[in-house]
């Protein structure tokens, strides 16, 4: 079973671009200057970059949680920055895990992922909680349909966030430091399964400080620093012999760190 | 206390070895010795201390000079025997209000605090309403709203629209309650964390759909404790009625009191409001623990 939708119109070009994005935050503090970057379908880009980088802010403006200032973003070719598009429809299409997992609190996990699908793409409850239980099976959460949130570990927390994010069959998955706030034991299990949906040809954008998971998994690395891709390419690129003065140091920092 | 049967269980559980049977060390047990000794001498100082501010009160009120007068007048039991029924009869009035008005404070309060929260140039209307209506009715006393409802709506002469007081003094009640109420449910709208709304809104939800499925839920479970604290407020509030002349349990006091310049209708009327009041705290104490215990088992994670 395939977790993309399957014959996209478009589907030869980028699923997402975006195009010259400026992004500030309150009186012109510049969180992105002039963001450019394709994402090409059933590929994993990494974003690296410290703290503050920007990484986070690009995603939640490819989401529209965040309104641009200049620039564009596009789609499967469709421009979703026209203030004309129907944001909801936009944010359908596109799935997103955080890295604070956001699950909701006052429902079952199966409620939690069936919400979605039953409300906004009218799927019927049977089948919309047939998917949830197929997909917590194979995230390895057969038997926690019926919990709450809380009873879980951070790891099958997370999972489960995936899973919500999945259940809409999105065309694009954003994953926001998902890792982050888990302890290092939790951490594997959750980046086996970023793995195995990069298996199944899901196109994914990571804002990430594993490295050495965005080496492994990253078909484009993108190294963003003050608001700007300082630097992109293969992960063999970036990782094996950066260009950048920057890039080089920020990697140094991270292997003494012992993260890579 | 016995430290055998569950203690060692549990021990044996968490031995690798299974064999090591758990015996309480001499610490322990003289820890738990002083412990209770403690429990104990608290235990005898707060009875004692009871005992001796009871005698004390009674002494003082049972030996002032006005008391046996102030028995006749506020507790007599003649009077008491005699205000009962006609009390009780008023306090369905009472109990009616309640429930109607409640009922009306909660869906009115909802809706006052939902068109506060909505966002968009479009609802600026509706939420400059909404908050001049909160910020006025919760300001002005009670008692004056009623004053004006209660005499200046029939004053006015309107065709149609009602004189019967215990309408006008419910809408009055209502008027009040639904600002403070408002304010209630907007505090608990707001204190559902903003990444709630942004997962929701991700998923694609619509905002108004956001609302209904992930923030009213979270937002409503968490302010039961001081919503049920306004609804016993209201309960005692439904007393003011009486300045209407509609007859409940506090006007019923009165006629009585009134006739023979004896107060003990009232005393009587304040204990059936009491005796009424102290379920519904316990109701809310015993849904606020409730909740904590869920939250606290949710905690261990």
């Amino acid at each position: 079973m395939s977790t993309t939708e399957e014959a996209q119109p478009g589907s030869e070009g980028p699923v997402l671009r975006l195009e010259s994005v400026r992004k500030t935050y309150g009186r012109g503090t510049v969180v992105l200057r002039d963001v450019d970057l394709e994402v090409a379908p059933h590929t994993v880009t990494a974003l690296i970059g410290a703290s503050g980088s920007g990484k986070s802010t690009l995603l939640r403006c490819a989401n529209l949680l965040e309104e641009i200032d200049d620039g564009a973003i596009f789609l499967d070719g469709e421009e979703i920055t026209d203030p004309r598009v129907d944001e909801d429809a936009v944010r359908r299409r596109i799935g997103v895990v955080f890295q604070a997992y956001n699950l909701f609190p006052h429902m079952t996990v199966l409620d939690n992922i069936t919400l979605a699908p039953r409300r906004v793409h009218g799927v019927p409850r049977a089948e919309a909680e047939a998917r949830a239980h197929e997909l917590l099976e194979r995230l390895g959460l057969g038997g926690r349909a019926g919990e709450y949130p809380d009873r879980l570990s951070g790891g099958q927390q997370q999972r489960v966030a995936i899973v919500r994010a999945l259940a809409s069959r999105p065309r694009l998955l954003l994953l926001d430091e998902i890792t982050a706030a888990l302890d290092p034991e939790l951490v594997g299990e959750v980046l086996g399964v970023v793995r195995d949906l990069k298996e199944d040809g899901m196109t994914m954008v990571i804002a990430t400080h594993e490295m050495g998971f965005a080496r492994e998994v990253a078909d484009q690395v993108c190294f963003l620093d003050g608001g700007v891709v300082l630097e992109r390419g293969t992960s063999d690129q970036i990782f094996g012999s950066p260009q950048r003065e920057r890039t080089r140091r920020f990697l140094d920092r991270i292997v003494e760190a012992g993260r890579l | 206390m016995t430290y055998t049967d569950t203690a060692d269980t549990d021990a044996a559980d968490t031995d690798p070895a299974g064999t090591d049977a758990y015996v309480p060390s001499q610490r322990r047990i003289d820890r738990e010795r002083f412990k209770r000794t403690r429990a104990r001498r608290a235990a005898s100082v707060a009875a004692l201390s009871t005992l001796v501010t009871g005698v004390v009160l009674f002494l003082v009120i049972t030996n002032s000079p006005g008391w046996p007068r102030t028995r006749e007048t506020f507790f007599s039991a003649e009077y008491a025997r005699k205000a009962l029924p006609k009390v009780l009869e008023g306090l369905l009035l009472n109990l009616r209000l309640l429930v109607v008005c409640g009922a009306a404070v909660l869906v009115i309060g909802l809706l006052l605090a939902i068109a506060r929260t909505l966002r968009g140039p479009v609802f600026f209307p509706l939420r400059a309403l909404a908050t001049a209506y909160t910020d006025f009715f919760r300001g002005l006393p009670l008692i004056i709203c009623l004053l004006m409802v209660v005499f200046g709506v029939p004053a006015l002469r309107l065709q149609g629209v009602t004189t019967d007081p215990v309408v006008l003094g419910g809408s009055a009640l209502v008027l009040t309650y639904s600002a403070y109420v408002a304010e209630v449910f907007r505090a608990g709208i707001e204190s559902v964390h903003p990444s709630q709304r942004a997962a929701a809104r991700s998923l694609g939800l619509s905002s108004g759909q956001a609302l209904r499925y992930v923030v009213l839920p979270q937002a409503i479970r968490r302010v039961v404790p001081p919503l049920l604290n306004d609804l016993v407020s209201l309960q005692k509030d439904t007393g003011l009625v009486s300045i209407a002349g509609a007859v409940d349990a506090v006007y019923a006091a009165q006629i009585i009191a009134g006739k023979d310049f004896n107060y003990t209708p009232y005393v009587v009327a304040g204990l059936v409001f009491v005796a009424l009041t102290i379920p519904m705290t316990r109701f809310t104490d015993w849904v606020t623990a409730r909740m904590d215990r869920r939250r606290a088992q949710g905690g261990t994670v």
